[in-house]
């Protein structure tokens, strides 16, 4: 095809692309280094017949004046991104020359707000994705045995977690755990602890919500792994069975290696997807106790008062940044192919 | 062929058995009992004394007479405004799904059939843009739309949407393009076609399951869409699942569980019938990327 037809062809689509992902990328860098203004502060006088006051009173006037004016805010450079709520590099020194034992200083960092949601963001990505590949692969072999006639309904049985919205799916989960819901009740009936709930701990909520990952999650898995067995050439596994091997080593030698391109596909999808987690943090209403990197900037972006633009921005710099590191190795591997196939 | 080599013993049938059947459970429970519990009223769904009372509907007969009850569902639409929901989300799915598609399938031909290096950048590129996570893009959007004035109404929304589900579209389609073949261009090409007639008038019409496959994805993104519409549009132009989101209240005001629950089932039952007609599309469409790409 000609440049110019591509050009043309690919025209909208890139244009969309351009304006609505990579300008807003643009656009959260240069917010990132302007933090709001400050409220403008004027002294007033006030005098009565037993003498003068000086207070101090916010000049609403001022503040929303230098707010039109500027818009963006005031420049800050790299100040928000060392501020407490973000990397807070002066508290991590402070605690460093304060604390007497390491795993204080761990105790003292891990209760920042980022490092915090760091924290729980690696650990769901770290529980989720590998159960999921586990699951996924599990349903779709037992699947696969079964009788092809009654396969239909039990894959879209299978299918329906992924399809919902995660509010929808975190909901409809949190609405039969909760302590009011079928299964919490019946847990706290056999536990014989009425205090027992989803809320009372942070452990229980974060187990809660990979279990949730998992549940969701998997049925991808599942997809993409049964289609990949039905790729899987009868013939070895023929010879296998003839020359006496076991069921699990037809899996091991036979089987997986031939669908590994799919599985390194599926981890890479289900990280990505992963890393972003943030609805069920609200379907579970666990903000108490469990806050990802996404819930962060949500949560400064539905700030009641003023819309934290710069805060928000510096934690999706830093979240990018993370999607950039998980993504390398896959770049530079495609990248080494398409230089050798040239 | 099968010639039975494979012999299943009893023992491995059964666990089979009751592995699918406590999967199937944990996967399509949750979603049975809800649809259950939105017949009937607050106090049996989330009992504090006794769960029994959500299938024996104890509080449902005293209160409105009946085992089963509509009323949740009649206030959540009418009251709860939940029809203003659905049709803006109606509104937002018909464009998403009809501009994506249209964008889509110009790039992801063009994409397919140049043999050039910035195709396979472009490709790169798209798939790093897939990466994104919305929210992050979000924050880029909404001072610029602040400014512009153009935040909280339902075209924003549309464009940005489509901008967002471009990627993935242009995988699942540059994927489907890939498997027809160069040959049926090139004859139209010679006896005197344009691309863009050879695109319309030849590839088109053979491209109809893949572009089902990926009409099906861009709905169940724009139906599905919580960061994005909750963030951009305001309360009156809000969609289906952040109005869910609204009937679960705040600290500051209480909501209304019931409507929550009813407006879940009206929420999901749309996307599962569609889900039982378009199945194959739609497994056909996950594996695309992965079994050929």
């Amino acid at each position: 095809m000609p440049n110019k037809t591509f050009f043309w062809f690919f025209l909208p689509t890139g244009l969309a692309m351009i304006l609505f992902i990579g300008l807003p990328i643009i656009s959260t860098g240069i917010q990132s280094f302007y933090a709001q203004h400050d409220q403008i502060v004027k002294e007033v006088k006030k005098c009565d017949p037993f003498g003068c006051t000086v207070s101090i009173v916010v000049d609403n006037e001022q503040t929303s004046k230098i707010r039109e004016a500027k818009p963006l805010g005031k420049f800050n450079g790299f100040g928000t991104y060392t501020d407490r709520n973000h990397l807070a590099v002066g508290e991590i020194k402070k605690f460093w020359n304060e604390t007497e034992s390491f795993s204080a200083f761990i105790d003292q960092v891990t209760n920042l707000p980022f490092y915090k949601a760091l924290i729980f963001t690696l650990t769901y990505c770290l529980f989720v994705t590998p159960n999921v590949l586990l699951l996924g692969f599990i349903i779709a072999l037992s699947l696969n045995a079964v009788a092809r006639k009654i396969r239909g309904p039990l894959i879209f049985g299978t299918i329906l977690p992924m399809i919902v919205t995660p509010l929808v799916g975190s909901l409809v989960l949190f609405w039969m755990i909760d302590s009011q819901g079928i299964i919490g009740a019946n847990i706290q009936n056999l536990m014989n602890d009425p205090y027992l709930s989803l809320k009372s701990s942070k452990t229980l909520t974060w187990i809660t919500i990979i279990i949730y990952g998992i549940w969701h999650h998997s049925p991808f898995a599942f997809v993409v792994f049964y289609a990949a067995l039905q790729t899987v050439p009868q013939e070895p596994v023929e010879a296998a069975i003839i020359d006496g091997a076991s069921r699990l080593q037809r899996i091991k030698h036979i089987v997986l290696p031939h669908i590994y391109p799919v599985v390194t596909f599926v981890a890479l999808i289900s990280l990505m997807d992963n890393f972003r987690v943030f609805e069920p943090i609200i379907g579970f209403s666990a903000e108490g106790s469990a806050q990802s990197l996404s819930w962060l900037i949500y949560d400064n972006l539905v700030n009641e008062e003023v819309i934290l633009f710069g805060s928000a921005a510096a934690t999706s710099i830093m979240t990018i940044i993370g999607i950039a590191i998980l993504l390398a190795p896959v770049l530079i591997r495609t990248w080494k192919e398409f230089r050798i196939a040239r | 062929m099968d010639y039975g080599l494979d012999k299943k013993t009893t023992s491995l049938k059964t666990f089979n058995t009751i592995f699918i059947i406590v999967w199937l459970l944990i996967a399509c429970f949750p979603f049975i009992w809800t649809f259950w519990g939105s017949f009937k009223v607050r106090a049996d769904f989330f009992s504090r004394s006794d769960w029994w009372y959500a299938i024996s509907a104890f509080n449902t007969l005293i209160e409105t007479g009946g085992k089963f009850t509509t009323n949740a569902y009649g206030q959540a639409w009418t009251e709860g405004e939940f029809w203003k929901a659905s049709k803006n989300t109606v509104i937002v799915t018909i464009f998403v799904v009809s501009i994506s598609l249209f964008l889509g399938t110009l790039g992801a031909y063009a994409l397919s059939r140049s043999t050039r290096n910035y195709a396979f950048w472009l490709l790169i590129l798209a798939l790093i843009f897939r990466a994104m996570p919305h929210i992050t893009l979000v924050s880029g959007y909404l001072f610029p739309f602040f400014e512009l004035q153009i935040w909280g109404i339902l075209p924003t929304t549309i464009v940005v949407l489509v901008a967002i589900n471009q990627p993935f579209t242009l995988w699942l389609l540059y994927s489907f393009f890939k498997t027809v073949p160069r040959e049926l261009d090139e004859s139209a090409l010679i006896d005197g076609c344009s691309y863009f007639q050879t695109f319309r008038h030849i590839i088109m019409p053979v491209m109809w399951p893949g572009v089902i496959t990926a009409g099906l994805f861009s709905l169940m993104l724009a139906y599905n869409d919580f960061t994005v519409t909750a963030l951009l549009l305001n309360q009156e132009n809000h969609t289906m699942v952040p109005k869910i989101q609204s009937y679960l209240g705040t600290n500051q005001h209480e909501g209304n569980l019931m409507w929550a629950v009813s407006s879940v089932v009206s929420a999901t039952a749309p996307l599962f019938i569609l889900v039982m007609f378009f199945q194959r599309q739609i497994i056909s469409g996950l594996t695309a990327g992965a079994i050929k790409g």
